[in-house]
């Protein structure tokens, strides 16, 4: 079963086919976020907190190229207020191709700008990450759980920052990377593999770090900074940054619901009056 | 225009009597909304108006969100952010022409198996049926171009595996890719020359459809029974059907406004749930996702193409005769467009003299077991090429074909139909007057 078209476009580049590796199973768990279900909405003040963890600990290696920095005045964002927002750009450095003679220079940004796109270490940028991460896909890969739980995101951001676990020791200690048992594509030694050569155990290893451990920031709000918190308040945050709309969206999407209902009851009632004559007179005919 | 005996327009006032002279263009608009239509048809004639609705739809959004967007590799994808984050309104059009593409190819699959079901294909309907399958090839190629213009990972690479089918074909295959992508590998010239036949192609369907409509107004509206409408007279003609307006229009809108109601739930609250996670990825020609998958619509004939490995009797019959010329790949290309060219041909393969399938009590089990067949397809498409997948799609994938090649054409000969009801009146007084009335009312398929 290796001549398949999946293969093909990585055969014809050359790349073999080594990309087929069966992926492990990784566990994803369910996390209930405020932005769930149809009337579901963000967390301001969770936001927020997601923001600082992003600011203090995230972007030391990745970026929010897509972001502009003054979508954080948005309500239905996080509402910072506007003098905050231009404070916080003024501690951003940005790359201004137009300075210095074209040479081009950094400076600090304004909130015109959009968050640097930070490319060090082959971090990716996190921009779109809530979007560009599926969490479930049951049963039988139909998606079923996706109508009920959302694409789920946000829930993979979580089970990766809280996934981190001491290496079974199965693995060679010098293996690359880091073990987390909620990253399914990343290397996988073969000493942890059965003789059929199914993972021993959820997940991968990851080339990043553990990034939060508990208590790595100082809420102003005082709100627990416990590791599975700050993993869900990061999570909010990058939903945000993903779907800034969110909230105009659904509010748009009720309001269509909304007003074709209201027009298909119309409709039908008019529909039921117009036919009643034909339908009638189909009755009569018939006695 | 019909064959249909009905009143012709008669311009009223000194105006339309004025234009009716120099352009007969009302005479055309009051036949075409005046037409006869069989007053028997179901729910399952409301997807015509619903794909007439996508097309404008598709269009309307899709010409706004072409002022904001940039076909160039190095933009594009940062021009549908910008789209989705910067334009008033932005978000919304674009996940309305996302999911737009769904209902599309949603409405178009319930209107095909409506016409396979109801025999709308047969004769004198060929024509309109040929036209609809050209709609539909030119609605796959649209929908593909387009999820190619946000660049993301699965736009670069289900280009390059869609336009590397065409590689497969023996000696000209290679120099046709090359073309088609303008270039060696997917790259600024695709995606340039994909954004310009997105945008040309859906007037092209525009035409078609009109065409399409020409067709089933001359020959008149199929319907649940496949009895024709009596023409000898006006007033026969009258007892079978009803003028489209008001009957009809109302009666499609009612069915329009309620599935929007849905489409607009899908684009408010879930417009990510039918796309795919990796496209929000921006396209790397370095990193080939691990599934790449095509969008659900496609799946079906993704299967198939899929499906015929070199494992398989027929793939290893076929490679021995050509000398090797048709290999594995090349096999499941000749499938894929083969499914769809079967489907295009059914009006010559089903030799029944019934049209409906409603008096056919052979074909509709084996009709529903296509539908099923579809359903299990798709599935199968979304799945990785392992077993058992492998498997199930090979079966499914045979049993299309021995649906429209085999059992198609000897289901005529074989089977003996129920009766029909003699004239439509009798099916729709049968239907409305409460009482069981011999086959007309026999309609498990309803």
């Amino acid at each position: 079963m290796m001549r398949q078209i999946t293969f093909a476009a990585s055969l014809a580049l050359g790349l073999g086919s080594g990309m087929a590796l069966a992926e492990g199973a990784a566990h994803i768990e369910d996390v209930a976020f405020s932005f769930e279900g149809p009337f579901g909405a963000y967390d301001q003040n969770q936001l927020q907190r997601g923001l600082q963890i992003y600011t203090e600990v995230c972007s030391a290696c990745h970026g929010l190229r897509y972001v502009p920095i003054r979508t954080l005045e948005d309500e239905g964002g996080p509402g910072l207020p506007e003098d905050q927002v231009r404070a916080y750009a003024a501690n951003i450095e940005v790359f201004d191709p137009t300075l210095n003679d074209g040479q081009g220079d950094f400076r600090p940004a304004t909130p015109k700008d959009h968050f640097p796109h930070i490319t060090s270490a082959g971090a990716p940028d996190l921009s779109l990450m809530a979007k560009a991460r599926a969490g479930f896909h049951g049963p039988a890969g139909l998606g079923i759980s996706q109508l009920f739980k959302g694409i789920g995101g946000p829930e993979y951001i979580v089970s990766i920052l809280t996934g981190y676990e001491d290496a079974p020791d199965c693995a060679p200690g010098d293996f690359p990377g880091n073990y987390n048992k909620a990253f399914a594509p990343g290397g996988y030694p073969e000493e942890c593999k059965d003789e059929h050569g199914e993972h021993l155990y959820p997940g991968s290893w990851i080339s990043m770090g553990q990034p939060l451990y508990g208590e790595d920031v100082e809420y102003a709000d005082g709100h627990s900074n416990e590791l599975h918190h700050e993993a869900e308040d990061v999570a909010a945050f990058l939903m945000w940054a993903a779907e800034p709309k969110m909230m105009a969206r659904k509010q748009a999407g009720f309001v269509g619901v909304l007003m074709l209902t209201i027009m298909t009851v119309l409709l039908y009632l008019t529909n039921k009056r117009l036919w009643a004559p034909v339908k009638k007179a189909a009755k009569k005919s018939d006695d | 225009m019909a064959g249909i005996p009905h009143d012709h327009y008669e311009p009223k006032t000194g105006i339309e009597r004025w234009v009716h002279e120099r352009l007969p263009i009302l005479s055309l608009v009051y036949d075409t909304i005046m037409i006869p239509t069989p007053k028997n048809l179901n729910w399952m004639w409301i997807w015509g108006i619903v794909l007439a609705f996508c097309l404008v739809l598709q269009i309307a959004t899709g010409v706004v969100l072409v002022m904001h967007y940039t076909p160039h590799v190095d933009l594009a994808f940062a021009s549908v952010e910008h789209i989705m984050r910067d334009v008033r309104g932005g978000h919304f059009l674009r996940y309305l022409h996302m999911n737009g593409a769904s209902l599309f190819f949603f409405a178009v699959y319930l209107h095909i198996f409506r016409g396979l079901y109801y025999g709308s294909y047969k004769a004198p309907r060929e024509i309109t049926w040929i036209i609809g399958m050209l709609i539909y090839l030119l609605m796959m190629g649209t929908a593909f171009m387009g999820y190619v213009l946000p660049w993301g990972q699965m736009s670069f690479w289900g280009a390059t595996v869609i336009t590397g089918l065409f590689g497969a074909i023996p000696l000209i295959g290679e120099p046709i890719q090359t073309w088609l992508l303008g270039g060696p590998a997917v790259g600024n010239a695709t995606l340039n020359r994909f954004f310009s036949l997105h945008y040309l192609l859906p007037f092209v369907i525009a035409a078609l459809v009109a065409v399409h409509i020409w067709a089933f107004h001359t020959t008149g509206n199929n319907n649940p029974t496949g009895v024709e409408v009596r023409r000898a007279s006006k007033a026969e003609a009258e007892k079978d059907t009803l003028p489209f307006w008001p009957y009809f229009v109302i009666k499609d809108f009612f069915a329009l406004a309620l599935v929007l109601a849905v489409f607009f739930a899908v684009v408010g609250f879930m417009p990510n749930y039918l796309g795919h996670p990796d496209n929000y990825i921006e396209a790397n020609s370095l990193a080939t996702p691990a599934h790449i998958v095509p969008e659900w619509y496609f799946l079906p004939f993704y299967a198939i193409l899929r499906a015929f490995t070199a494992d398989v009797w027929i793939v290893q019959l076929a490679s021995f005769l050509t000398g090797g010329i048709v290999d594995a790949k090349f096999f499941g290309v000749i499938a894929m467009f083969g499914a769809i060219i079967a489907l295009a041909l059914v009006p010559w393969l089903d030799t029944s003299s019934v049209r409906s399938g409603r008096y056919r009590p052979m074909f509709k089990w084996w009709f529903w077991l296509l539908a099923v067949d579809f359903v299990v397809l798709m599935w199968c498409g979304a799945m990785p090429a392992e077993p058992p997948y492998s498997i199930i799609s090979l079966i499914a994938a045979a049993y299309w074909f021995v649906y429209f090649l085999i059992i198609l054409p000897l289901l005529g000969v074989i089977e003996k139909p129920l009766a029909q009801p003699a004239t439509i009146e009798d099916d729709f007084n049968a239907h409305y007057g409460g009482e069981a009335h011999g086959a007309a009312s026999a309609t498990p398929a309803e």
